[in-house]
């Protein structure tokens, strides 16, 4: 299982969401590879992944960039909120 | 785990914005005052929201304001601006934003160990309300666990 967590830069945001999420997928028992990435490079960095986690505000970029892939596109609101990020990754891979 | 330091320089309570790039101007203003950036970053903050918008506002009235690392930060670091009126930066779920939290990294490796740091502090739902009504420099580091100056004990 590897999932990406994406930002516009690949600095910050998207390493508060790598490390949510691993919070959130060691709550939950289960395990992947979580990596950061940014706009420019999610197409390489998520080639082999099947969950991809960003904001509602880069959604639509993120699925631009990907163009065809089967990796499932989840949207955070709350980066912190390691609950959400585990609700939303159970329902996706759980 | 640990905060790069957060000195009285990086701290800014109860700043005035009228706009979110006043807000940002402000982080900007901070990291420059720390010494760890040069005014140019605040720009390049900016920039990174005009390119990809509000994505920044990470949770319910926190924006983290961030730029790539460049010559003009002069070494990683940390600022925390509060703002006495809440301003919008157009996201859909978490603004308005009350407290601009500004980072700076000087290679991309380095914040890994702060990001997760304040990710650390951010995961009390609790903090950011508490962040945007502290009225000093120490109240702002003790909810973040952070010290004045590096290899400080918090």
């Amino acid at each position: 299982m590897r999932i990406v967590a994406v930002c516009g830069a690949g600095i910050g945001t998207s390493a508060i969401l790598k490390v949510n999420a691993e919070r959130a997928l060691d709550r939950l028992g289960l395990s992947a590879d979580v990596s950061a990435s940014d706009l420019a490079t999610v197409a390489v960095a998520a080639a082999d992944a099947q969950v991809i986690l960003t904001s509602t505000e880069l959604a639509a970029a993120v699925r631009a960039a990907l163009g065809r892939s089967f990796a499932e596109i989840i949207e955070v609101h709350n980066y912190f909120d390691v609950d959400e990020i585990g609700e939303k990754l159970e329902a996706s891979i759980g | 785990m640990t905060l790069p330091s957060l000195p009285d320089s990086a701290i800014r309570v109860g700043a005035h914005a009228s706009d979110w790039r006043g807000a940002v101007r402000a982080a900007g203003e901070a990291l420059r005052r720390s010494g760890a950036t040069r005014a140019s970053y605040a720009d390049r903050m900016i920039g990174v929201i005009e390119e990809f918008g509000a994505y920044v506002v990470v949770a319910p009235g926190l924006a983290l304001a961030h730029a790539r690392p460049g010559p003009d930060v002069l070494h990683g670091g940390l600022c925390v601006v509060t703002l006495v009126e809440p301003v919008a930066f157009g996201h859909p779920h978490n603004d308005p934003v009350h407290v601009v939290v500004g980072l700076a990294v000087s290679n991309a490796e380095e914040h890994v160990a702060s990001v997760a740091a304040l990710a650390n502090a951010f995961n009390d739902p609790t903090v950011i309300d508490r962040l945007a009504a502290a009225s000093t420099p120490d109240e702002v580091r003790a909810l973040l666990g952070a010290t004045a100056r590096a290899g400080e004990p918090a």
